[in-house]
This record gives C-alpha cells, structure tokens and sequence, in this order.
C-alpha cells in the first residue's frame, strides 16, 4: 500500500536563477475549475473575498454552485459542514489568517470533530503576502491545523502542485486544510509531478545534508542546495507537502543517510514543519536539526523579497542553517 | 417514511415518560444538565413524534427530516427522545457520560448513530442547519430542516450570521426553535446579557417569527404547521417555556442549568411525575431493543 517516494533527480526547475514565476492562488482556482467539471457535488463558498482567492474562475463557470456568504468566516465553515453533511464537497476560501484563527473553533467542533469533508483554502499564507502587514499574514496555520484530531494539512510549493492538491482533496472523505499564497512564486514542479497526499516528494537527491521544506521555500532550499553543490556539499532536498499525515518514512531515512536536517518554511516556527519533523527525528534516529523560520514575530508592511530576507527565510539563510547544522554534526 | 403524528394524549404522554428519562439518566449519570432539557420537552416531542419524518430504521434514508440541536448541553433530552423514538434502545440511556456508554456528554455523530453532526460549542447549529437546508434545496429535496437554539444562545454573534444567511437565501425549509426559558448557567438572560426583544430582532432579520406557549403541544404543532405554510422565508418559533418545567423545586431557577439532581431529589422528581427512580429505572433497564417505545396504554412496562 505503501508507494515509492517519486525521487525527481532532475528537478524540472529550468533555471533556478530564473524560474518561472506563477500564484500558487491560481492553482487552487484552476484545480476547481478541474472539479466542477469532473464532480458535480463539489460547492465551493467565500467569504467576500472571490477575486483574491482565485475562486471566481468556479463562480463564473458553475455559478449554481458558488455561495457567497459575506464577510462571515465562522458561518462559513459550518455551513460548509452543514453542505458536507448532505452529500456535497464544500470548498471554501477566505484568508487563511482567518481560516485558521477567526474560525478555528468552528473548524475544530463541527468539522473535525464530526469529521466532515470540508475543504478549507487558506489563501495569502506567510508572510510573502507583502503590504498588508501582520494582520493579514497567516503565519500559524500550520500549529492550529496540525493539532486538531481528523484535519489534514497540505502547503504546496508552486501552482501545479496547489492544482493537483486542491483535486486530490475532494477524494479524501475527512476535512482538509491547503494553504497558498498571494504573490507568484517560482514553479518548481510540472504538471505530470507526481502529488499523494502524505508521501513527500524528494526534489533533489544528497547525503551530506537534508533540507525539508514547505510552500515557496522549497524553492529557496533547491538554491541554497545548488549553491552548496558547489562547495561539494550535497544537500538532499525534499517537498513536504503535506504536513498532516507526516511522511515519516522519508524523514527517517533522511535521518539517517544525511546525519543532518534543516527545515524550512514561511511559519512561526513554534508548532510548524520544524518542530513536526523534529517530533519523528527526536523518535526515530536522532541528529543536529536546525529551523529556517518566523521566529516569534508578527509580521509587517513590505515587499515580498525584502520581508522574506528580513524575516530570514530566504536562500542564504537555509545555507547559514546548514553550516550550523554541518559544524554540529561533526562536532 | 411517514410522519408518526401520534394524538395530543399519546404526545402527552410521551413528553412526560421524556421527562422521567430526562431525569432517570442524570440521577445516574450524577453529571448533566437539567434544565434545559425539561424545558424542551414538550416541543421536542412535538417534533419526534408528529412534526419530523425520520428514520431510526434507516439512518441515510434520503428523505428524511434533518433536526439538529445547536444547544449540544441538552443532551439528557436529545437522547431520551431519540430512545424513545427508537433510535437505540432505552437501556443505553443509563450509559450517559460514562466512558463504556455511547452517550458523549456532548452529541457526537461517531459515538451515537443518529446525531447528524456533533454540537456543544454553543452558536454553531444554525449555520449547520443553513448549509443542510441550502443543499437539500439544491438537490430538489422537499426535507424539512429543523435547528433547536438555546435563548441565552442568542448571545453567540455568529447565530446573527447566520440569521442574515437564511433570510439572504430564502431557506423557508429551515425551522429554527428557540427554547426561551429566560435562564442561562450564571442566571437570568437579561441580568447576564438581555437578549431581547428577539422577536423584533428575528423579523428584522427577515424571518417570520412565530411565538408559541413551548409546553402547549396543541400550540406547537399549530407553530409548526404554520413555519412550514411559510413560503420565502425562513421561520423561527420563540417556544416560551420554563427552566425545570415539571419538577417543582427546579422550574424556573438557573441553578438547575448545570446540575443534575442527587438521587434523593431525583426519586422525589420522579415521584411528583407519577413514578419513583426505582420503577423508571427498571423500565429503562428492561428495554434492551430498539423501537418506538410503547405507550402506557399499550403492552409492556
């Protein structure tokens, strides 16, 4: 039952100094432009918010389907279980700042709990979303969702892998929560990219060091990784996708054959993919770990680039992460 | 499945073996809430037993009723009436909020078939409710969908969300019954946080309201007949009712919210409705099967 982890040795990143850039937001809108022709009892609701989610593409071709609630988040999700409940596959879409917080209790008590398929888009995750500041940068999706009995959680890392998660979930009859992001981000994936719901996908193949990432920095530890090529360290590098169920087979083997992890990704770092990863390293075959991430901080108003620096998620920071990493496994 | 539609007396009669289960259960139980559930006897009768179709036989069955309570507290009364319906058999009812029973101290679909989707944080079932009657329409199926909410409830904004989602999408298939018993666990609505009027506030929200004595079954079922002749809209009945209803020492005072009685005060409850916690008891015991219940009239028990 277990199927191989798909190993992409030849990443099909062109270049990866000039990827191809694409919202990861328009793949969650194509992937249910896929569903609405294949599954009639897909619905999909917004929050007031059609445009940013990408969820118009749905709205304007199935427009029987598409419910908007209004600016109403935890009425949102209970009517999604309340749909869930007779038979259909709700999507919803709002910020993931508010999917995750405003209605968490309504995410935890009648969707988990009772274990209803909704599918919840968390759109404008991390704190690439740039000018509109702390408050509408979703940076602890990861620890809310992660910690509720039932939920699933996926954070793609490009357009075609956000497009073939969001047809993926409305397979799977128990909730689950996909987060995106607002601005393009480099497209590191291709459309025949294999996606399974909780098997990662290893981007690139290395034993002295392991990167695992999330979202748009695995991009940033495919550079980092090339950059340290050069200095012949080989940095296994891969794609957790989804960080609930937890492939914990790829963690431990990289574990054990790289003697080394970094993680990294666009979260606070309490709760996220860090300390997930540490909690099956910590079990299984314990080594130096380091954690590229938010650490403890709201975000702010900037640009993308210069907030993902400031906030010390980007490339440099995975490789100074590593070097810690490689001195403490010496050492 | 056709509606039961039992006769006044047989309702009746049905709301009073309700409240010695209500009862029964929490003396043994020794944790539960009681108030509630006595208040919202009467009409939840009225609505197992005349004005729902539904089908404990066949719990997928398409075109069934949906009921959902958005108060999950009153669970004492929710599973009283679905023994007593058949859902499962009236022994179990001694299980309540142990950990071998499969009656959670809140509804849970996965531990007891039946519930449609589990409830306890408080202002979350009319939205349920919403989603089920927008989907039910979709499909093109004639089901009713009924939400039973609390009046101190009333406080949850998330209640007026969904207020003004029903009333947006004309889901005249959703009923709403408030149990207006005036109490919630730290006292009297209005000292606590008023919540009236509701009338005015649910018709400014574009329902139809219906006020109805809650422990008149003959005015109820009126109630009910008239939210489902109500046609563009959807409709909330305001059941006035009592804290406690039936039981002298506990009717319309809120420390009875949160508590269940001892046995002593159990055995003396169930003495003033006409039996004693030794007989019920043997009752619930003795029905270890499924089925409607039968009547007093009727054989057994």
């Amino acid at each position: 039952m277990s199927q191989p982890t798909p190993v992409l040795a030849e990443a099909p990143v062109k270049s990866l100094a000039k990827p191809e850039m694409k919202r990861t937001r328009e793949g969650f809108g194509h992937g249910l432009l896929d569903l609405g022709e294949k599954k009639p009892n897909v619905f999909v609701l917004v929050g007031d918010l059609s445009g940013s989610t990408n969820v118009s593409f749905f709205a304007e071709k199935y427009p029987e389907r598409f419910l908007q609630v209004g600016i109403a988040e935890q009425n949102m999700m209970c009517v999604a279980a309340g749909l869930a409940a007779v038979g259909k596959i709700p999507f919803l879409a709002t910020y993931g700042a508010f999917a995750s917080c405003r209605s968490a209790d309504q995410m935890r008590v009648t969707v988990a709990y009772t274990d209803l398929p909704v599918k919840i888009g968390g759109a404008h995750g991390g704190i690439s979303v740039g000018p509109d500041g702390a408050t509408h940068q979703a940076m602890e999706e990861i620890a809310i969702v992660r910690s509720i009995p039932n939920m699933k959680m996926i954070v793609p890392c490009d357009y075609w892998e956000t497009r073939k998660a969001t047809v993926a979930m409305a397979d799977d009859p128990h909730p689950n929560y996909i987060r995106f992001g607002r601005e393009p981000v480099p497209v590191v994936t291709d459309a025949s990219t294999p996606f399974v719901m909780g098997k990662a996908n290893v981007m690139r193949e290395g034993k002295d060091i392991a990167f695992i990432a999330c979202g748009v920095m695995v991009y940033e530890a495919l550079v980092a990784a090339e950059a340290l090529a050069t200095r012949g360290v080989q940095a296994r590098v891969i794609n957790m996708h989804t960080l609930k169920p937890l492939d914990h087979e790829v963690i431990e083997k990289a574990a054990r054959e790289c003697g080394a992890i970094v993680t990294a990704e666009e979260h606070q770092v309490n709760g996220g993919l860090g300390g997930a990863i540490a909690e099956v390293v910590v079990r299984t075959h314990p080594v130096p770990m380091e954690f590229v991430a938010v650490h403890d901080r709201f975000g702010r108003s900037g640009k993308q680039d210069e907030l993902m620096a400031a906030f010390g998620i980007k490339s440099p920071d995975v490789i100074a992460a590593a070097e810690r990493a490689l001195r403490r496994k010496k050492g | 499945m056709p509606r039961l539609q039992l006769s006044l007396d047989e309702l009746r009669e049905r709301a009073l073996f309700v409240r010695r289960d209500i009862v029964t259960l929490l003396a043994r139980a020794q944790s539960g809430h009681s108030g509630g559930p006595l208040s919202s006897a009467d009409f939840g009768t009225a609505l197992f037993f005349h004005e729902m179709d539904v089908n404990p036989e066949r719990l997928d069955d398409p075109s069934r009723d949906l009921w959902h309570f958005s108060i999950g507290h009153v669970t004492p009364v929710i599973y009283a009436l679905m023994a007593e319906r058949g859902y499962f058999p009236l022994a179990d009812l001694l299980g309540f909020r142990q950990f071998k029973g499969h009656l959670q101290g809140h509804p849970s679909k996965h531990d007891t078939p039946g519930i449609e989707v589990s409830s306890g944080s408080l202002g979350q079932g009319l939205s349920v409710c919403c989603g089920m009657a927008y989907g039910s329409r979709f499909d093109k199926n004639p089901r009713r969908v009924y939400c039973v909410m609390g009046d101190g409830e009333q406080q949850e904004g998330q209640i007026w969300e969904a207020a003004m989602f029903a009333a947006h999408y004309k889901l005249d298939n959703l009923c709403a019954v408030i149990d207006y018993n005036r109490k919630q666990i730290d006292g009297d609505v209005q000292d606590v946080l008023g919540v009236a009027p509701l009338a005015d506030k649910w018709r400014a929200f574009g329902w139809h309201v219906i006020d109805a004595d809650g422990h008149d079954i003959q005015k109820i079922l009126a109630a009910f007949d008239e939210a489902r002749a109500t046609k563009g809209k959807p409709s909330v009945i305001l059941a006035h009712t009592v804290m406690g209803k039936g039981i002298s020492y506990m009717e319309d005072d809120y420390k009875w919210h949160g508590v269940p009685p001892t046995v002593e005060q159990a055995d003396k409850a169930l003495v003033e409705l006409g039996t004693s916690l030794a007989e019920w008891t043997k009752r619930l015991e003795t029905h270890t099967t499924r089925g409607v219940t039968p009547s007093a009239n009727g054989a057994a028990s």
